[in-house]
């Protein structure tokens, strides 16, 4: 066959049999006028690759990227040392050109080291199962909410107010089909007041969402919530952050019965918002309700090791309209460069990260609390987020640091109307003392 | 072979009904089209069903198929040896491989099924 997909020939016949003398005639029976465009697209004539790739360069120059500045940006995304390993390993074109591994025969390197990805995240959360990865932590998180709608038959989700709003706006959507109503908790001191969960809790809840560390980068009272939850069907899901648990428990440990979390800091650039890594890791009872793939090890008629895709028979292509979910994929790529990352900090090396984080996250905190426009948003313990309240516009303060090569904290007013100049640091092992000074410096200035 | 003393549903069921009760499985014709049968979904006892409602699942290493009650009542019993061995289902589907039990809330409703014969040509035509 050639791959011109659709010949004058075709179209003449296809024409002919819709009864249509043009497809300008054809589009325009169907598509409202008013939204179709009715010119060429506002495209450049044809250049040669050297000038094309000079154009490029210099529209990638107006970027501000981290080899030239400092950021104390996080909310979700996070500037995390990626080891140049990583790279390395997952340009192999083997792993660079990666397919859905369904032919297990042709596919055994992804399957295992997507297997050993599953395992990592498994041990990391304490969780028995963990799947190849989902899209990304916002997504992960609705995921888990339809799992414990599929798990328990009921529609109401309690989602903290400490949960990031992008990833509450997330849920909402994705959850729309169910017939899902959603409540949320209320904040107060930048944690989930246990007091408002408790009055929302009851029998008919499928859910109830927490993030730890929370959105302001506040730790949550996991027991308390955890408690709560265990008084009703309700599943507890944690979204939580994978380079704290180097130094905070581990959520199977405080009761989660799934848990999910955006993988990009492991192994994956910011990339401008994606693509990132949503992790997801459940309870063993959970294992035909888990979305997307599962890969696990067997053995071959010989008695050899092998890796093979399982549980198909639960995923959206077999149950149809009785499936938990409709994703049929993972995110290969991102997983293995997870698995590289962890695999090469070892859980020591991930200790250290965590512990880097928040001894130099605490020591910029104190230093900005002495500037006297800033105030605490909480006096709650924190990991490497944290967040002040602020008498100047958190947009102007931005605009001076990076003037000084410096992106500033995240402005949490533009999500959340209530918290307006409130501002959002976050702090990582790459940061250095000099760095966060200097910071601090440019801040006591204005 | 199709039981004779069975009465017979369009979703492959089978009905084995005595005075107020009636016991449940699937056919031989639906074990071997579902191929290898790994995990059995049953409904919980103490549950109300209606006649065509889905009472569980069945999960096959090829497919996962929909397991309906033929006639309406309370759940009273599952056979829970088939949920550790599901292969039960493929060996014996008419004996130790049924599924679950009912309380009938109306033991005429059993006549309006299909005899062994009805259910033979039934699947004939399919």
């Amino acid at each position: 066959m050639d791959f011109i997909p659709i010949t004058a020939q075709d179209k003449k016949r296809m024409l002919e049999t819709t009864g249509f003398d043009t497809v300008d005639e054809l589009f325009g029976t169907s598509i409202p006028g008013n939204v179709r465009l009715n010119r060429p697209l506002n495209l450049p004539a044809g250049t040669s690759e050297y000038e094309l790739i000079r154009h490029m360069r210099n529209v990638a120059a107006d970027n501000a990227d981290l080899t030239e500045y400092v950021s104390f940006l996080g909310a979700g995304a996070y500037d995390h040392f990626i080891p140049s390993i990583v790279d390395a390993i997952i340009s192999l074109p083997e792993f660079n050109t990666p397919y859905t591994p369904y032919q297990a025969e042709v596919s055994q390197g992804i399957l295992q080291s997507l297997f050993e990805y599953q395992t990592m995240i498994s041990e990391l959360t304490g969780l028995d199962i963990a799947n190849a990865s989902l899209y990304d932590g916002s997504t992960a998180m609705a995921e888990a909410a339809l799992l414990a709608h599929d798990v328990t038959g009921n529609r109401r989700i309690i989602v903290s107010g400490a949960v990031h709003p992008e990833y509450r706006a997330v849920l909402k959507t994705y959850t729309m089909g169910i017939g899902a109503t959603i409540e949320t908790v209320s904040v107060s001191n930048g944690a989930t007041d246990t007091d408002a969960l408790e009055e929302l809790a009851d029998d008919g809840c499928a859910c109830i969402i927490v993030q730890q560390p929370n959105f302001f980068g506040y730790l949550e009272n996991v027991d308390a919530i955890s408690a709560i939850a265990a008084r009703y069907p309700a599943l507890l899901l944690v979204s939580f952050d994978p380079v704290s648990l180097g130094i905070l428990k581990p959520p199977a440990e405080y009761g989660a019965d799934v848990v999910t979390a955006e993988g990009q800091l492991f192994g994956n650039s910011l990339s401008f918002g994606g693509p990132y890594l949503g992790v997801f890791a459940c309870r063993g009872e959970y294992l035909r309700r888990v979305p997307g793939h599962l890969i696990s090890a067997t053995n071959d008629t010989a008695g050899r090791t092998g890796y093979v895709l399982t549980l198909q028979t639960r995923e959206q292509h077999i149950k149809r309209e009785r499936a938990t979910s409709n994703i049929c994929t993972c995110e290969v790529l991102n997983a293995i460069a997870a698995a590289v990352h962890l695999s090469y900090l070892g859980p020591n090396g991930l200790r250290e990260v965590a512990t880097q984080c928040t001894q130099k996250a605490h020591y910029a905190f104190e230093q900005l609390k002495s500037i006297d426009y800033l105030e605490p948003l909480s006096d709650a313990p924190f990991f490497k987020e944290f967040a002040f309240k602020s008498s100047r516009s958190v947009p102007s303060i931005n605009e001076r640091l990076y003037d000084k090569g410096i992106i500033g904290g995240f402005d949490i007013g533009r999500v959340l109307p209530e918290h307006e100049d409130t501002i959002l640091f976050c702090v990582t092992e790459k940061r250095t003392k000099d760095e966060i000074d200097t910071m601090v410096r440019v801040m006591r200035s204005l | 072979m199709i039981p004779e003393d069975l009465k017979y549903y369009k979703e492959h069921e089978w009905v084995r009904a005595e005075d107020n009760t009636a016991t449940i499985g699937i056919t031989d014709y639906a074990q071997d089209s579902l191929g290898d049968i790994v995990y059995v979904d049953l409904p919980e006892p103490g549950k109300q069903v209606s006649a065509g409602d889905v009472a569980g699942e069945i999960e096959s290493v090829k497919s996962t198929a929909e397991l309906h009650t033929p006639v309406s009542g309370t759940i009273i019993e599952v056979n829970k040896s088939v949920a550790d061995a599901p292969e039960v289902i493929n060996d014996d589907s008419y004996g130790k491989g049924w599924l679950f039990k009912i309380r009938f809330s109306n033991p005429s409703e059993a006549d309006g099924l299909m005899s062994a014969q009805e259910y033979e040509e039934y699947i004939k035509g399919l």
